[in-house]
């Protein structure tokens, strides 16, 4: 079960982070000072949701209304526990 | 065959002239002049070509890329190329104002160095005193928004001081910290038998950086590079020759690897008389060890060739004189002798560990040093 206050939290990419779509390899890319993570389509749509200007309920629903599906919640917040771990996601 | 890599990142190696005189700086005996460095309009040709052959990330290093004036030019091509930056600095001449037009160019990320825990063991590590540059660079940094990223070399004359260098990097609001075992190319070659670590002294600071990485947790990434000579395979270096990377030298040579400049018996090419494309996919050089193909025993038959590439082309140069063999790091290499060898003066019980070391007999980095092998 999640909570309330993780569905309120505000993630937001964090400084070090670049997003990009990679042109030459038609691919999506987080790019961090040492690494180049390559992405499944989910998890790009999902970081480029995390602007700072949106909660963790906004991404979700927005999510669901872009791939037009429900149910996404547990996948999103698996996802962004993960990205918050690994230092590319900050929450306020 | 199999289709050419695209490469992911640029060491853009935009001088080498530095403030200090590391001396296990990885830039070549031969160190280039001003006079020899590409233009800005050379580089910004340079980064145009790299983002079309694929390349995503660009490393600003040097010597020490700040004392280009133009850096800030070339950060914002990159910016403008959507390009990742990353400045590899000393922190000597990093001020405010050049922080803050560096920061507005797009830079996106800084790594500091630093050569001990206070200016005694910079000074004879890298014959400057300046680490209170150093403190005032990591505040910068920090103040300029950008993460602080911090790595130090380690060598027989900082590993006892292990505990005290993690202090240093927390109290500046280190990120990040790689603790990069000497590699030994280059100055650190020169420079190899006051260097190299007894394996007690390893062993000692290997402690240290387990227990501090299990304290530090999520409030500091702590990273260990391996020192390669108490190994027992090699490292796959770069991913491979000409894999995922390429640098580019002060004079616009071209080399799979920073180090590669070592490799005299090789005919590298550089951006001003071909292209990054032509030089990438069809220059000899870089097909020269792509892949495996070009393998002998015992690598070629060996199970471990995709997984190490069967180690390092200029350590197996440096110390053989062929680039062609396997890593003499390897157990399986005929030339393993080597590296016992080095291991053994390291481990000999009269050398003294930690201490003042005789200063006179360290090879400073510095233009046209005196040749002493
Ligand atoms: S290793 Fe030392 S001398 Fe070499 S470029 Fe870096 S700071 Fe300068
Ligand atoms: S023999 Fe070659 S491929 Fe095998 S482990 Fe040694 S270096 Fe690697």
């Amino acid at each position: 079960m999640m909570d309330e206050s993780e569905l309120t939290a505000v993630p937001k990419l964090a400084t070090k982070a670049m997003l990009r779509h990679d042109s030459v390899r038609d691919v999506e890319l987080l790019l961090l000072p040492e690494r180049v993570v390559l992405l499944n389509k989910s998890g790009a749509a999902i970081l480029g949701l995390c602007d700072g200007s949106r909660t963790v309920q906004d991404v979700i629903a927005q999510l669901e209304h872009d791939f037009d599906a429900a149910d996404l919640a547990n996948d999103v917040m698996t996802f962004l526990k993960d990205a918050r771990g690994r230092g590319w996601v900050v929450v306020t | 065959m199999n289709p050419v890599p695209q490469p992911f990142g640029l060491l853009a190696e935009v001088t080498h002239q530095c403030p200090l005189h590391c001396v296990y700086c990885s830039n070549p005996l031969a160190l280039r002049d001003r006079d020899d460095e590409l233009t800005t309009g050379d580089w910004l040709r340079v980064i145009g070509e790299a983002a079309a052959l694929g390349v995503v990330q660009v490393h600003f290093s040097g010597g020490e890329p700040l004392v280009r004036g133009d850096l800030e030019t070339l950060v914002a091509e990159c910016r403008r190329r959507g390009l990742y930056t990353n400045l590899i600095t000393s922190g000597l001449g990093l001020t405010e104002s050049r922080a803050r037009s560096l920061v507005a160019a797009g830079l996106n990320s800084a790594q500091l160095s630093i050569q001990g825990d206070a200016a005694e063991s910079t000074d004879l590590v890298a014959a400057s005193r300046r680490f209170d540059k150093k403190e005032e660079a990591a505040r910068i940094i920090r103040e300029s928004g950008l993460p602080l990223n911090m790595n130090v070399v380690l060598h027989r004359l900082n590993l006892s001081r292990l505990d005290a260098i993690i202090d240093v990097c927390v109290a500046w609001g280190a990120e990040r910290l790689e603790l990069a075992n000497t590699q030994y190319y280059g100055w650190a070659l020169r420079n190899r038998d006051l260097l190299m670590p007894s394996r007690a002294q390893l062993d000692e600071a290997v402690g240290v950086y387990e227990r501090r990485k299990a304290e530090l947790g999520e409030h500091m990434e702590l990273l260990w590079i391996l020192p390669d000579y108490y190994e027992r395979y090699p490292k796959p270096c770069m991913g491979g020759w000409a894999q995922t990377a390429l640098t580019v030298a002060p004079d616009g040579m071209v080399y799979p690897c920073p180090v590669a400049a070592e490799i005299t018996t090789m005919e590298f090419v550089s951006v001003r008389d071909h292209d990054l494309e032509w030089i990438w996919s069809k220059s000899e050089a870089f097909e020269a060890f792509r892949g495996t193909e070009w393998m002998a025993d015992p690598c070629r038959s060996c199970p471990r060739k995709e997984t190490d590439f069967g180690g390092c082309r200029c350590q197996a140069f440096a110390l053989t004189g062929d680039p062609a063999r396997t890593d003499p790091v390897c157990v399986h290499s005929p030339d393993h002798h080597l590296i016992q060898d080095a291991l053994a003066r390291a481990n000999r019980a009269d050398v003294g560990e930690g201490g003042e070391p005789d200063r006179e007999k360290l090879v400073y980095r510095r233009p046209r040093a005196p040749v002493r092998r």
